[in-house]
């Protein structure tokens, strides 16, 4: 497709917006789904860990391992090296709704120690309290540490959620979508700077909002 | 009552025994302290009672059942009778005076209008009532630790367990709530275990105390006798184990009330009784209650020991004879 024939306010609204909505899209259900799941992890690393609640080594090592091994790939290796688990979950390995099993299976782990971190950092002292007016140990995780550790987890969520979009433009360069693949077919390999630089312009302002927004939250809660 | 017979607790990981042959009995409605240099194991001796860290030898018996014995579910119905407050006060700082106050009850799922109602006799008890709202961090040290205190009395205690509760406050602050914790035990009549370094706390309000050093009790008893006795442990803990004592004749320790001006009179009397000088070298006078009790050593040559002694037992004055220093 030859772009010389569209304004460049066609092309915005022609390529750019979709591409825009696919990016939120994916960030929105891969961020909702890799909290949920990166709690649970999270939750499950702290209190496995050595005298936390529910102590169990092996379940503690394995589940760090599992998360530093997934953490250790580039997310674009990554993303080639599970499209089979993609093609099961999804049916296929290209499009937006592909690219979140990558999305989530990559960010999850990075969510998981953002909640193990921030649970870490709630005072011990506050759980024995606790513990010693007999409060139960899902009191404990949620009416404690999870109530006490709220905006340290917000400050986490909104650096994985950065990172998250850095992801999904990566995801574009193996057909995930918007506006990291728009910028990689028609900015780099088409030389279509004006396309490149709107999109590069983009993602700093959402990166930007994405983190004024979460600082914002984060005084409100502190 | 908590009895607690030849406990013995080791360190699980390392081996190293923390508390050894310990042995004590606290009756209701006292307040008693444990007393010790950080390290000696008497916070870790608090938390065995409430079953916080288990023991591996021995008996703890809070009203006759033994804590080792209770499950998980038993351990947790337990502990709602046994209140704790703790030295950095252990507040919830995301939540308000009045939520920190009653979250146990909201762990135990009592009824909205129960919780409320308890809430607020109990803050109107601690006099904080118009703090309801803020937040702890907006709370002075004496005001957190008053929270605590209203926390720990939400489920009608029996007992309440004081971790260095004053440690990390002013004097003046350290009084005020020693005079509330001293207030809910004539009150509610709660047995009070307090766990200090500070020997002022256990002379403000405790009747009763064991020192622990090293994992081990050195002195156990009523406070006045601990003060009166004046053994090594305590010494040791006022950081009072170096007084220089003479390398000739006999140092006697005496303790003596001097509630009467009459009292007072002791070393004159001696001396024109027996017409022996003697030099005095130390003394201190310390309150307890409402007793002024004089603690003195003096220095007597080794032919006068005799006479001095005789004299001292005849007239049932306390003594006891220091050991010289090599």
């Amino acid at each position: 497709m030859t772009l010389k024939n569209y304004t460049f306010a066609q092309i915005f609204k022609m390529l750019i917006v979709p591409a825009f909505f696919a990016t939120l899209k994916m960030l929105a259900i891969a961020g909702v789904l890799s909290t949920l799941l990166g709690f649970v992890f999270g939750v499950i690393l702290v209190v496995t860990e050595k005298g936390g609640l529910y102590e169990n080594m092996i379940v503690n090592r394995i589940l760090d391992f599992i998360v530093n091994m997934i953490r250790s790939f580039p997310f674009i290796i990554l993303m080639i090296s599970i499209i089979p688990f993609t093609r099961l979950i999804a049916g296929t390995s290209i499009g937006e709704t592909a690219a979140l099993v990558p999305l989530t299976v990559a960010c999850t782990p990075f969510m998981a120690r953002i909640f193990q971190n921030s649970f870490k950092e709630v005072d011990p002292a506050l759980i024995e309290a606790a513990q010693s007016f007999g409060a139960s140990k899902w009191q404990i995780v949620f009416k404690v540490m999870l109530k006490e550790s709220v905006p340290s987890i917000i400050s986490g969520l909104c650096l994985a959620i950065i990172n998250l979009l850095g992801c999904t433009a990566m995801a574009g360069a193996i057909g995930a979508g918007g506006l990291g693949a728009v910028a990689l077919q028609y900015g780099y390999q088409s030389f279509n700077l004006r396309i490149m630089y709107s999109i590069v312009v983009i993602l700093i302002i959402l990166v930007a909002l994405i983190q004024y927004f979460g600082d914002w939250i984060y005084k409100k809660l502190k | 009552m908590i009895e607690i017979k030849n406990l013995k607790k080791v360190w699980e990981d390392t081996g190293t025994p923390v508390l050894e042959n310990i042995n004590l009995t606290i009756e209701d409605g006292e307040i008693y302290a444990l007393v010790g240099r950080s390290g000696a194991g008497k916070s870790t001796l608090l938390r065995c009672i409430n079953g916080l860290t288990s023991y591996q030898e021995g008996s703890l018996k809070v009203d006759g059942h033994e804590i080792k014995d209770y499950s998980d579910k038993e351990l947790r119905e337990f502990r709602r009778h046994v209140g704790m407050i703790f030295q950095q006060f252990s507040l919830l700082e995301r939540e308000t005076v009045y939520r920190n106050v009653a979250l146990p009850m909201t762990c135990w799922k009592y009824p909205k209008d129960e919780i409320d109602a308890k809430v607020r006799s109990l803050l109107e008890l601690v006099g904080l009532s118009d703090k309801m709202n803020a937040k702890p961090r907006n709370l002075s040290g004496g005001q957190k630790q008053r929270v605590a205190i209203a926390r720990a009395l939400t489920m009608d205690p029996k007992f309440i367990l004081c971790d260095e509760a004053t440690s990390a406050l002013d004097p003046k602050t350290t009084n005020s709530i020693l005079d509330l914790l001293l207030e809910i035990n004539e009150k509610l009549g709660i047995t009070v275990i307090v766990v200090t370094h500070q020997m002022e706390v256990v002379r403000k309000i405790c009747q009763k105390a064991c020192i622990l050093e090293n994992g081990i009790i050195k002195a156990e008893g009523s406070v006045r006798e601990i003060f009166f006795d004046q053994p090594q442990a305590l010494l040791n803990l006022l950081g009072e184990e170096n007084i220089h004592l003479p390398e000739t004749g006999h140092n006697i320790q005496i303790s003596h009330l001097l509630n009467n001006e009459s009292d007072g009179e002791l070393f004159g009397k001696m001396y024109a009784d027996m017409g022996i000088m003697f030099p005095i070298i130390n003394g201190t006078i310390q309150e307890y209650e409402k007793d002024r009790m004089g603690i003195f050593a003096i220095n007597v040559k080794d032919e006068d020991f005799a006479v001095v002694s005789d004299y001292l037992n005849k007239r049932g004055i306390r003594w006891k004879e220091l050991g010289r220093k090599a």
